[in-house]
């Protein structure tokens, strides 16, 4: 089982749910490695006509096969597996613009497919009320550096170095929608080299 | 009163000073011998003549070196300024508001001719003499919000106010207490507070909410905010962090008074009439330590109120380790006789 327990934070670190299948004129699946099991948990309650209506993105990541077959036997109107999210980007924000009033767009993964998703479906004009979230699989996050501004993906230790300057940086919960990142500061700023040591926190 | 403005840096050599004049009205934030978070806010009404109460924006002998800081901080990071693409009204909003209070409360410095939607302006300190088209953002040399905050003294957050919440769709911000603008921009009232420790279980951010949700147009509202800062450094920006947080280290008995200083923020909040946003000024205050312990009742109770605040307070307002020095330092100008209640100096 992939899910996680998230402990209790501060207001802007986004919560999760469970998707459910839900009555629309279409669903938009956007889903990376064992967020696929979200949506095939969910299979087990959706109507017989539920898939012909539905188009799932699937970035399988390191899960390889693991899930792709049988995500593409659930039969939907349009399968698609990619190698990354930034390869699937641009299918993503056109089958985002192809939504009709009443589709769902249905979100499962990692935090920072979540998180990009949601801004391109945000910026999209997809009400937020027609769209689920469940998070899976690993709890790395995406962090930006506050200080070069560069993304870095799927870190798992605090601190981390930026994969762009190279600063040693500390992990926030503070998150940002709008860039689907966490912050992440110098944490030697104050007293310059005195690095503590990683401690892997998330996996 | 004409202003003598100083010509100081805020970077580098830090050559920022406050006169006699700025020392006297410095908005000391203590009101009693003890520091906790509150809504604490009252009407932005004139009060007492001469202090930074007096007028809507105020302006003091810093103006015209602040206003370079802010140049030179674009400069070198143009997002510290940015705008949503629906705010756009708001900022001329805010160019109106401000235009018309300065000329009004100012009119040595500032002049505002209109005709029809023609308008002039004139800022004498900074030299500028513009006409432009009010609500036409080709006539002006920046977006209506950038070209009026980089004339005005303090950052500026500009709220959209939808879903009963305030969303940060825009802002100028170069003199801020570490946060990032760039980061919460199209954040709402209770992410963008999100990092501060306490005060959402004491239920302060619901109520200060429901309170400025509530502001009426021509009925602005006030409260002062403090922090610390080594020497007199306007951009303590997260951005920045990485180069300004080292000045932390170094303190000594010696050099205390003359480096760290005090840093209050005026706040204020108006209701703006055709976007029905919300700005949200956060205006600068910085005093040395030396300077601050000219005024005997201010020197006692700031050594009591930074000795005795909640460590997790001192933690979030980043000098924990600096407090034993500060109030060490403090201490010797504090006897323990009693202060008066009230922020203002018992010689007044």
């Amino acid at each position: 089982m992939s899910k996680t327990e998230f402990p209790p934070s501060i207001t802007s670190r986004p919560v999760y749910g469970e998707l459910e299948a839900r009555s629309g004129s279409g669903h938009l699946m956007i889903a990376d490695a064992e967020g696929a099991e979200a949506i095939l948990d969910l299979a087990n309650s959706a109507d017989a006509d539920f898939w012909a209506k539905a188009h799932i993105i699937y970035i399988p990541k390191k899960t390889g096969t693991k899930y792709s077959s049988q995500l593409e036997a659930l039969g939907a109107g349009k399968y698609y597996a990619g190698p990354s999210y930034e390869a699937a980007q641009s299918r993503i924000r056109r089958a985002l613009q192809d939504c009709h009033m009443g589709t769902q767009v249905y979100l499962s993964g990692t935090e920072s497919l979540m998180g990009q998703a949601m801004a391109e479906a945000t910026a999209a004009g997809i009400p937020h009320t027609a769209i689920q979230t469940e998070h899976r699989g690993s709890t790395a996050r995406r962090m930006q550096c506050v200080h070069c501004k560069g993304i870095t993906e799927d870190v798992t230790t605090d601190p981390f170095e930026c994969s762009h300057c190279g600063l040693s940086l500390f992990v926030r919960d503070h998150y940002s929608r709008r860039l689907a990142a966490f912050q992440g500061v110098r944490v030697d700023a104050e007293d310059p080299g005195n690095i503590p040591e990683k401690v892997e926190l998330f996996k | 009163m004409t202003i003598q403005f100083n010509d100081e840096t805020f970077y580098g050599d830090f050559t920022f000073k406050n006169s006699d004049w700025a020392i006297k009205r410095f908005p000391f934030p203590f009101h009693e011998d003890s520091y906790m978070y509150s809504v604490n806010m009252e009407p932005h009404k004139s009060y007492r003549p001469g202090s930074v109460f007096e007028r809507t924006f105020d302006v003091d002998e810093h103006y015209v070196s602040e206003m370079k800081d802010r140049a030179r901080v674009l400069a070198n990071d143009p997002l510290r300024c940015q705008s949503l693409p629906h705010m756009t009204l708001a900022g001329w909003d805010l160019v109106e508001l401000i235009m018309e209070a300065k000329a009004a409360e100012y009119p040595d410095l500032f002049e505002l001719h209109k005709d029809g939607n023609r308008w002039r302006w004139v800022n004498k300190p900074l030299g500028i003499d513009d006409t432009f088209t009010f609500l036409d953002e080709s006539t002006l040399p920046y977006g209506p919000m950038e070209y009026i905050t980089r004339q005005t003294q303090g950052d500026f957050a500009v709220l959209d106010q939808r879903d009963d919440n305030l969303w940060m769709d825009a802002g100028m911000v170069t003199t801020q207490a570490d946060w990032s603008l760039d980061f919460d921009i199209g954040m709402n009232f209770f992410e963008w507070h999100a990092p501060v420790p306490k005060a959402h279980e004491m239920g302060i951010f619901v109520r200060a909410l429901k309170f400025l949700l509530n502001i009426q147009q021509g009925q602005p509202a006030r409260r002062l905010n403090w922090t610390m800062t080594v020497n007199p450094l306007l951009d303590t920006s997260p951005e920045n962090y990485h180069k300004w947080g080292v000045m932390k280290q170094g303190l000594t008995m010696e050099n205390i008074g003359e480096k760290q200083h005090l840093r209050v923020e005026l706040q204020t909040f108006f209701r703006l009439p055709r976007s029905n946003a919300l700005v949200f000024p956060i205006r600068c205050y910085l005093i040395s330590f030396n300077d601050l312990v000219t005024v005997p009742k201010w020197a006692r109770r700031l050594h009591r109120v930074i000795r005795d605040l909640p460590e997790e307070l001192a933690t979030y307002k980043g000098f924990i380790d600096n407090r034993p020095l500060m109030v060490e330092w403090l201490s010797q100008f504090d006897d323990g006789t009693p202060t008066s209640d009230g922020i203002w100096p018992d010689d007044d």
